[in-house]
């Protein structure tokens, strides 16, 4: 065994503890700042994981095979660390309608903590501890406002449904064991195809997939996402649409392509990925149209991301898992830049409706530049982060209708395109009504922290330098899909 | 740093300028806005009067400069000219200035309309420049955008909504559709390069099979198709520019609107030649819907900026009969006509604009005996409308006559239904729509208008008009730099061309003396 591959995790699980504790020690009034010294260290962790320090380096798996740090888990890492750095400044914008904030802190590093481990789990047992681990952390944070109807109950919306999606997957699991004889992935693909035709294991197959689509939010197990968005803090709600997703995407092409790769390159099961991409991207596009409420909208809005994102695993090639992760990449900035827009201007407001956005170029051009940017990233539209990931994604998807000839590829990159065109519609109208709204009610411009606009700036250099130079992260992108099949 | 990325970029620095000017500097942002795409037209015309001199590289492209800029894929930042867009650059950064100057019109959220407008000259004359099928796609979306924001927010009349809407709608699908073709273009050429000339040379060795292109060309022709209103794809124009504010009407309808054609004579018709003979037939026969029946459509308008509209729709049959005729003289006459197009489609939206601007209306039955009130812009009103219907002259009647020329061996029947629809559909509403607007009595309420009086004021129109009366007099300008680049691709698509079925005669020298006949 090989313990110093999971320092990281280690130094984030102690961190989040440190976290915990400090909360004993510190006066009320300056808890606060705990978040500023968690960013610092998950900071120092980056660093290290850039310059060659610590487990980022090493390459190899720990606990017979469980535990694996490869390319992919290292592209995700970052992500997620990243995702976490961004989602903790906001926390701390948000931290005055919060309390014990302290908690609050730790929790959003234990969620940290689960992800990393997605990222290297190499086994079932390794793939639903950490998944249980971001979830439950997840119910705390999403019910974290007390004091606030809609939080509790999407708190209890989220632990209802995600206790049942848990018990699919830990059935498929079961099944999965029970037909194989197998936990581990390595060992599994090496004896998958023998039991291609065996009802039970394809059973098992699918619970998992079910598992792992509410994850992410894919249609038909999308629909605790908008009561979840929308009642949860802020900053959960970030955390949840980039690090809960991403964590599903890497577990799922874990699943698909190294665990079971010769199921997933049978004729059925990228039928019903296409199928499951399609409506996915539909469902979404569609139901944000009329939805008024900003946060219930991004809600929508990202369970269309989840169906683009699904095009990359329907592939079934290297280009769309590549793009996939450069896909990830660009959305972590854009949704938190969205994101925190959402926690500064919407601080005094009751309602989340769009309408609250009036004005805001003239109380606070800088978030309504970052929100501009966000949106007009999602939409797809270039030079922004959006744009190429959207394009890696739809050529992904012709060359596999190319090299398979499989009509419904191009069903599906007509269906993605609808989508894209639906989508404008209701991107722009946030953009429209934060610069052309007949009459703002209120124009007191909008006090910034330094640490806000230090943020507002972060999202929106990485927007543009996915967008304009792409290179440097898709290489790396392309690196780390290396291993799967 | 080629001239062509300075004549691209200046306006997008410019545009990243006025970003941190304040809103108030109202004199200022206006001033950064017409000198940087002065700039640009200064640049565009050194770079045209200096193409004769300049070394071209292997493919045949000068003022090149290649970037490479994401190597596993095979996308470089790639510009160059030939024959074919070299005009279109040059019109392009004309229109732009004459866009900026026109924009005096707009009073409201000016700051950000000027960036929007420089976002939009910078990013379509990238566009034309670019030799790299991403970026070439990438710079026309990007300028492609900020027409939707701006007609939906400085558009004029009740139905804005609904056509901001609409050309929404309609010009992001063909854009995508677009996308989609040279995506799988791309893929299925298997050379891994978005480079346009590497693709031509490796296609020209290994052409796609025609499946394969008879796949991916009618993706291209109806998503360049939608873009550039070819029929039954074209109601979003006529409305679109009826509601845009006029520097955008001018900008798009002008410049933009050519990127779909310039797209099918750069991209689609030497990498896809079997499949371009295949459909060229479909190609004519749709094009007679534009002439004709968008013709007829235009002779019922009522308002002055959906017949110009209309007859701007009208006027792309002519181009889409030069492309279909895939031989020399058709696809010089194309490039002809695109060139003539942009200034003439600029210069009448410019006049309507000036026209709304002092009556508030544009309905041609509350006009009439304007041309007392505002004789210079009567005065060009009227030119511009002779060079619509094609009056010898005027840049666009060698455009017109030289696909007429082109088509006639190919599509004798298009071509007979073709010129009706130029010379007599085109002659009814035109003369009308003066007529109605400028002669007859003048109403009693028009008796305050007052003339474009000041040279700043007239610079944009006198400006347009004679880039219409130099290409008119001396179209040699241009013919003789399109002539070598068509003569390829004619060369190549005739190459691919099955014996049994050739529409292309391969008779290149003799095409190239006719076509020198009519220069003379």
């Amino acid at each position: 065994m090989n313990a110093s591959l999971i320092s990281l995790e280690i130094s984030v699980i102690g961190l989040g503890l440190v976290l915990m504790l400090a909360d004993l020690f510190m006066p009320a009034e300056r808890r606060k700042f705990l978040g500023y010294a968690a960013i610092a260290a998950l900071g120092v962790l980056l660093l290290a994981s850039f310059a060659g320090c610590g487990s980022c380096s090493l390459t190899g798996t720990a606990f017979h095979g469980a535990f694996v740090n490869d390319g992919l888990s290292l592209f995700f890492k970052r992500l997620f660390i990243i995702a976490a750095i961004l989602v903790l400044f906001v926390a701390v914008e948000f931290s005055d309608r919060l309390t014990a904030i302290s908690e609050y802190y730790s929790l959003i590093v234990f969620a940290l903590a689960g992800m990393l481990f997605a990222a290297s789990a190499n086994d079932f047992a390794m793939l639903f501890v950490s998944i249980e681990l971001i979830t439950i952390t997840f119910y705390v944070l999403v019910s974290f406002q007390r004091n606030k109807l809609a939080s509790l109950e999407a708190g209890v919306k989220y632990l209802i449904l995600g206790a049942l999606s848990s018990a699919f997957m830990i059935f498929g699991i079961a099944l999965i064991w029970g037909t194989t004889g197998q936990l581990n992935f390595t060992e599994l693909a090496a004896v998958a195809s023998q039991f291609a035709d065996s009802k039970i294991f394809l059973l098992g197959v699918l619970l998992v997939l079910v598992g792992l689509g509410f994850k992410i939010a894919a249609f038909p197990f999308q629909i605790w996402a908008p009561d979840v968005y929308q009642g949860a803090p802020t900053p959960t709600t970030a955390f949840l649409a980039i690090g809960s997703k991403a964590a599903g995407f890497v577990l799922l092409m874990r699943f698909l392509f190294s665990a079971i790769p010769s199921i997933t390159h049978s004729h059925a099961l990228s039928t019903m990925l296409i199928i499951v991409s399609g409506i996915t991207i539909l469902y979404g596009n569609l139901c944000a149209l009329p939805q008024r409420n900003l946060k219930r909208l991004l809600a929508y809005s990202s369970i269309s991301h989840a169906g683009y994102l699904l095009l990359g695993v329907a592939a079934l090639n290297a280009n769309g898992q590549a793009a996939i992760l450069y896909y990830l990449a660009g959305y972590l900035f854009t949704v938190l830049a969205a994101f925190l827009v959402i926690a500064l201007v919407l601080r005094q407001l009751e309602t989340e409706d769009v309408s609250g956005l009036a004005g805001l170029n003239q109380r606070s051009p800088l978030l309504a530049a970052t929100l501009t940017i966000a949106m007009v990233s999602l939409a797809g539209i270039p030079p922004l982060a959006g744009f190429f990931g959207k394009f890696l994604l739809l050529k992904s998807v012709v060359e596999a209708a190319q090299t398979t000839g499989n009509p419904g590829y191009y069903c599906l990159l007509f269906t993605a395109l609808v989508g894209v065109v639906i989508s404008l519609y209701y991107y722009f109208n946030v953009v429209r009504a934060i610069y052309w709204s007949k009459e703002p009610k209120d124009v007191s411009p909008i006090e910034m922290s330094g640490a806000a606009k230090l943020t507002a700036w972060l999202c929106i250099a990485g927007i543009f330098a996915l967008g304009l130079f792409p290179n440097a992260v898709l290489n790396f992108a392309l690196l780390a899909v290396g291993g799967l099949k | 740093m080629s001239i062509l990325t300075q004549i691209a970029g200046w306006p997008l620095l410019a545009a990243l300028a006025l970003v941190v000017v304040p809103r108030n500097y109202r004199v200022v942002i206006r001033a950064i806005a017409v000198l940087a795409t002065f700039i640009s037209t200064v640049l565009a015309v050194k770079m045209f009067v200096g193409y004769g001199c300049a070394v071209p590289d292997a493919e045949g492209f000068r003022f090149v400069q290649q970037i490479p800029w994401v190597e596993s894929l095979g996308i470089s930042y790639h510009v160059g000219v030939d024959g074919l867009n070299v005009g279109l650059v040059l019109m392009g950064a004309i229109v732009a200035f004459a866009a900026a100057l026109c924009s005096w019109e707009i009073k409201t959220r000016e700051k950000e309309f000027y960036i929007l407008l420089l976002v939009m000259s910078g990013g379509i004359l990238g566009a034309f420049a670019s030799l790299d099928l991403f970026f070439f796609y990438f710079l026309h979306e990007l300028a492609l955008v900020p027409t939707f924001i701006m007609i939906g927010v400085w558009g004029r009349g009740e139905r804005k909504n609904y056509a901001t809407f609409q050309i929404t709608l309609y010009l992001s699908i063909g854009a995508l559709i677009a996308l989609l073709g040279l995506i799988a273009l791309y893929v299925q050429s298997g050379a891994n390069t978005f480079d346009i000339p590497k693709l031509v040379e490796h296609l020209k060795s290994n052409p796609l099979e025609t499946n394969a292109q008879n796949f991916i060309f009618p993706l291209l022709l109806f998503g360049f198709g939608i873009l550039v209103s070819l029929w039954p794809f074209h109601s979003w124009a006529p409305l679109g520019y009826g509601v845009a504010p006029s520097p955008t009407a001018m900008l798009h309808a002008g410049v933009l609107k050519k990127f779909g054609l310039y797209g099918l004579i750069r991209v689609a018709l030497p990498l896809l030649p079997e499949a371009a003979q295949t459909w060229a037939n479909v190609i004519a026969w749709l094009c007679v819907g534009n002439i004709l029946y968008v013709g007829w459509v235009a002779m019922r308008q009522k308002d002055l900026n959906l017949l110009i509209g209309n007859s701007s729709v009208a006027h792309m049959g002519f181009i889409f009969l030069g492309i279909a005729s895939l031989n020399l003289i058709g696809i010089t006459g194309a490039v002809l006509i695109m060139v003539a197009h942009g200034f003439l489609a600029a210069l009448t939206f410019a006049l309507n604009g000036y026209i709304y601007q002092q009556t508030g209306t544009l309905k041609m039955s509350e006009l009439g005996g304007l041309c007392r009130k505002l004789p210079f812009i009567g005065t060009a009103l009227l030119m511009a409308a002779m060079a619509g219907c094609g009056l010898p002259g005027f840049a666009n009647f060698v455009g017109e006559a030289t696909v007429f020329f082109g088509a006639w061996t190919v599509f004798p029947t298009v071509t007979v239904i073709a010129l009706w629809g130029a010379l007599v559909i085109g002659g009814v509403y035109m003369t009308r729509a003066i007529r109605n607007a400028l002669h007859g009595p003048l109403p009693e309420k028009w008796s305050a208008l007052v003339d474009a009086s000041s040279a700043w004021r007239k610079l944009p129109y006198a400006l347009l008009l004679l880039c219409l009366l130099v290409f008119g007099f001396v179209p040699k300008l241009l013919t003789e730099k399109i002539n070598p680049d068509a003569g390829k691709i004619v060369t190549v698509v005739a190459a691919a061309a099955p014996a049994e079925h050739a529409l292309v005669q391969v008779d290149v020298p003799t095409a190239r003396a006719q076509s020198s006949e009519i220069e003379q």
